[in-house]
C-alpha cells in the first residue's frame, strides 16, 4: 500500500477504532445512566413539590372542607412539601457532578453560594438542571441505544422477516454507517450534556468573576510583598557587605593618608584621589540604600523615617506628621517610597523654594500630601518625572493617587492608601 | 584613654581597632555584639565606649539600646555611636538622659581619620558629637516657627553648634572672624529664647533641648 492510499484510509480506520474506544463507550454510559438519574432528580425536585405542593394547594382553594384537621394537613402539605428540595438539590448535584467525573473525565466547577437558600441564584439554575436533566436523558439515551442497536436489530429483523432484496441491500448499506456513528453519537450527546452542566451547576459568570477577582487580588498581594522583601533584603545585603566593605577601604586609605606624609608627591596624590573616591562612593551608597528601604522605618515607623529623606532633600522641606497607629509594613514602605520619590521630583523638575509634607492617618486611611511652591504644570505622563511609578504603586495596594498641579504651581500630590494591606 | 569597641564587622573591628591605637587610645577590648559590650563595659569601666548600631541578632537597633544601658549604668563612660544612616529619632533617644559624653556619628566619618579622632577626645572629655545630618534632621522635625526667623546664616552656625563644635571650631568652618561667630550665637540665642550659656556643652545641651521640643 503506498502512503497515499493510506493517508486516504485513515478517516475509515479511525471512525472504526471509535467503535472500540474507551472514550465511546464512557459517553454511551454517561448517556444511558443519564436517564434513570433524571428521572429521579426530576421526580424529587418537580414532581414531589410541584405535584404534591400544588394539588394540596388545589384542594384546599376549590374543594375547601369544614374538616380543620383535612385543611391544617392541605396546609402543612402545600409550604412543607417544598422545603426539602433546598436540601435535596445540592445531593442531587453532587451525585450528577460525580457521574460527570467518573464517566467523562469531567470536573464540574463547583458553584461556592450553595447554602444561601432559595435566593441564590445558583439555587434556581440547579434545580432547572434537575429538571432538564429527564429531558437530556430521555433523548440522549434513546438516540446512543438507537444508533448502537439500530445493526443488530436490522439484522433480528432481516432474518425473521421475508424483505425484498432492495431494502436489505439498502439496510446493509446504512445500518453499519449507523453503528460507525453511534460512539460520535454518544460523544455528541455528552458533550451538549456537559456544556448545560456546566452552566446550570458550575459557578455563574458573577460568582466566577467574584472567585477570579480574589485569586487576582491575592496574587497581588504577593507579588507585592514579594517586592518589599526584595527590596529589604538588598539593602541588608549592602549594607552587610559592600557598604562595610567600602568604610574599611575609606578608613584604610584615611590612614594612609594621614601617616604616610614622606612619600613621594604622585604617590600621596594618588592616596588622596583614592580616599576622596572612596569617601563619594561611600556616599552614594548611602543615598542609593537608604531610598531602598530604610532598617528605621521597621524599627521605629514612617514619622521616624522621613526626618531622614526630608532632611536629605536640597530644599527647605517641613513634616507634618500625625499617625498615631502603625499601618501595615508594606503600606509603611509605599507611603516612605511616595514621599522620597516625590521630594526626588520636586528637586529635579519643580523649581520650587521650599516642599511640605503632611501624612495622617484617619479612620483605617493613610493620607500623604506632598506639595511645593514650583511652577507647576506636571502631568502623570511629564518625561522622567516618574509620577507614574507613583501612582502605579499606590494602586499596587488599592490606594489613590491624585495630582493638583495647575501652570505657574503649586503643586499638591495626595496619596490615599488602605491601612491594612 | 581606654576604649572598648563593639561591631560586629571583623573588618572593621580591625581597623577601628588600628585607627584608635594609631591615634593614641588604648583599646581594652573589641567586641562583636551589644551582649559582649555590656559584659566588657562592665568589666573594664573605660573612658569610651565606640558602638555600631545594628549588630547581631536582630541587626535593627541594638547598638542604640545598649548605649542607653551604658549611659544608665555606667554613667562615667561616655558613648559613640556609629551608624551606615543616622536617624533624629535614636539621636533623640541618646540624648534624652544626658548629653555630656555622647556621640552619633555617620559611620563614612572614620574615614577623615583626624575629625574623627578629635570628636572622640571630644566625646571622651564630655562633650557632644553630632553628624550633620542628624542636626539636618532634627532641624527638619522641628515645626513651630521660631527657625524661620533664623537667617540662613545664623542656621548655618546653629547646626555646627548642635553638632558640638566650639566658637573656634565655627570660625574654621565658616571662615568668619571670632567677632561675627559671637554675633550670630547671641542674636540665635535671643532669637530661640534660650538664656545666654558659658560652655560648649551647656549651649548644645540647650540647642537641642530647643531642638526637641
Amino acid at each position: 500500500m503506498t502512503s497515499a492510499e493510506t493517508a486516504s484510509l485513515r478517516p475509515l480506520t479511525t471512525a472504526l477504532a471509535a467503535l472500540w474506544s474507551a472514550r465511546g463507550w464512557r459517553a454511551t454510559a454517561h448517556a444511558l445512566l443519564g436517564l434513570p438519574i433524571g428521572v429521579v432528580t426530576f421526580a424529587l425536585t418537580c414532581g414531589l413539590p410541584v405535584g404534591v405542593g400544588y394539588s394540596a394547594g388545589w384542594s384546599l382553594l376549590y374543594a375547601p372542607s369544614d374538616d380543620w384537621v383535612q385543611t391544617t394537613v392541605l396546609v402543612v402539605l402545600t409550604v412543607v412539601v417544598p422545603l426539602p428540595v433546598l436540601l435535596i438539590v445540592p445531593r442531587l448535584t453532587a451525585l450528577q457532578r460525580r457521574r460527570f467525573r467518573a464517566l467523562l473525565g469531567v470536573e464540574i466547577p463547583r458553584s461556592r453560594r450553595l447554602f444561601r437558600g432559595l435566593r441564590a441564584a445558583g439555587m434556581w439554575r440547579q434545580i432547572a438542571y434537575h429538571v432538564l436533566a429527564l429531558f437530556i436523558g430521555a433523548i440522549g439515551a434513546a438516540s446512543v441505544a438507537a444508533f448502537w442497536l439500530a445493526l443488530p436489530l436490522g439484522f433480528v429483523g432481516w432474518s425473521t422477516n421475508d424483505w425484498p432484496t432492495s431494502v436489505a441491500v439498502a439496510l446493509a448499506v446504512v445500518l453499519p454507517a449507523v453503528l460507525v456513528a453511534a460512539p460520535w453519537v454518544a460523544r455528541g450527546v455528552a458533550r451538549v450534556d456537559t456544556a448545560v452542566a456546566r452552566a446550570l451547576l458550575g459557578p455563574s459568570r458573577n460568582e466566577a468573576l467574584s472567585v477570579r477577582v480574589e485569586s487576582l487580588s491575592r496574587s497581588r498581594a504577593d507579588i507585592v510583598a514579594a517586592t518589599d522583601a526584595e527590596r529589604r533584603r538588598i539593602e541588608r545585603d549592602l549594607h552587610d557587605g559592600a557598604q562595610q566593605r567600602l568604610v574599611s577601604l575609606a578608613l584604610n586609605l584615611g590612614m594612609a593618608r594621614a601617616n604616610l606624609t614622606d612619600v613621594p608627591e604622585p604617590a600621596r596624590q594618588a592616596i588622596e584621589a583614592a580616599h576622596d573616591e572612596a569617601t563619594q562612593a561611600l556616599t552614594e551608597l548611602r543615598e542609593f540604600v537608604r531610598g531602598l528601604h530604610p532598617a528605621v522605618l521597621d524599627d521605629r515607623g514612617l514619622d521616624a523615617a522621613l526626618s531622614g529623606i526630608a532632611a536629605r532633600a536640597p530644599l527647605p522641606v517641613r513634616l507634618n506628621v500625625t499617625v498615631t497607629s502603625r499601618c501595615s509594613p508594606v503600606v509603611e514602605a509605599i507611603a516612605y517610597f511616595v514621599v522620597s520619590e516625590a521630594l526626588t521630583n520636586i528637586a529635579r523638575h519643580a523649581g520650587a523654594h521650599r516642599a511640605e509634607v503632611t501624612v495622617e492617618r484617619t479612620a483605617g486611611r493613610l493620607r500623604v500630601v506632598i506639595t511645593d511652591d514650583g511652577r507647576g504644570g506636571a502631568t502623570l505622563d511629564s518625561h522622567g518625572t516618574g509620577l507614574r511609578g507613583l501612582a502605579q504603586r499606590a494602586a499596587s495596594v488599592d490606594g489613590t493617587f491624585a495630582l493638583h498641579s495647575p501652570p505657574g504651581g503649586p503643586t499638591a500630590i495626595t496619596v490615599e492608601l488602605p491601612c491594612e494591606s | 584613654m581606654r576604649v572598648v569597641i563593639a561591631e560586629d564587622s571583623v573588618l572593621l573591628r580591625a581597623g577601628l581597632t588600628k585607627l584608635l591605637a594609631d591615634g593614641g587610645f588604648e583599646v581594652v577590648d573589641a567586641v562583636p555584639d551589644a551582649e559582649q559590650l555590656l559584659r566588657a563595659v562592665g568589666e573594664h569601666h573605660p573612658d569610651l565606649a565606640l558602638i555600631d548600631v545594628r549588630m547581631p541578632p536582630t541587626h535593627t537597633d541594638e547598638g542604640i539600646r545598649a548605649a542607653l544601658v551604658i549611659r544608665h549604668q555606667y554613667p562615667k563612660v561616655a558613648v559613640l555611636v556609629l551608624s551606615q544612616y543616622v536617624e533624629e529619632r535614636y539621636a533623640t533617644d541618646l540624648l534624652s538622659t544626658q548629653t555630656n559624653g555622647v556621640g552619633y556619628l555617620l559611620k563614612d566619618r572614620v574615614a577623615h581619620v583626624s575629625d574623627f579622632l578629635d570628636a572622640l577626645r571630644r566625646v571622651a572629655a564630655g562633650g557632644t558629637a553630632l553628624d550633620p545630618e542628624v542636626v539636618a534632621q532634627l532641624l527638619v522635625r522641628h515645626r513651630d516657627d521660631p527657625l524661620d526667623r533664623l537667617t540662613p546664616r545664623e542656621l548655618e552656625v546653629l547646626r555646627l553648634m548642635a553638632e558640638g563644635r566650639s566658637n573656634n571650631g565655627i570660625v574654621d568652618a565658616l571662615n568668619v572672624s571670632h567677632s561675627a561667630v559671637e554675633k550670630y550665637i547671641s542674636n540665635i540665642l535671643a532669637k530661640l529664647d534660650l538664656p545666654p550659656a558659658h560652655t560648649d556643652h551647656r549651649r548644645v545641651l540647650a540647642v537641642l533641648k530647643f531642638l526637641r521640643t
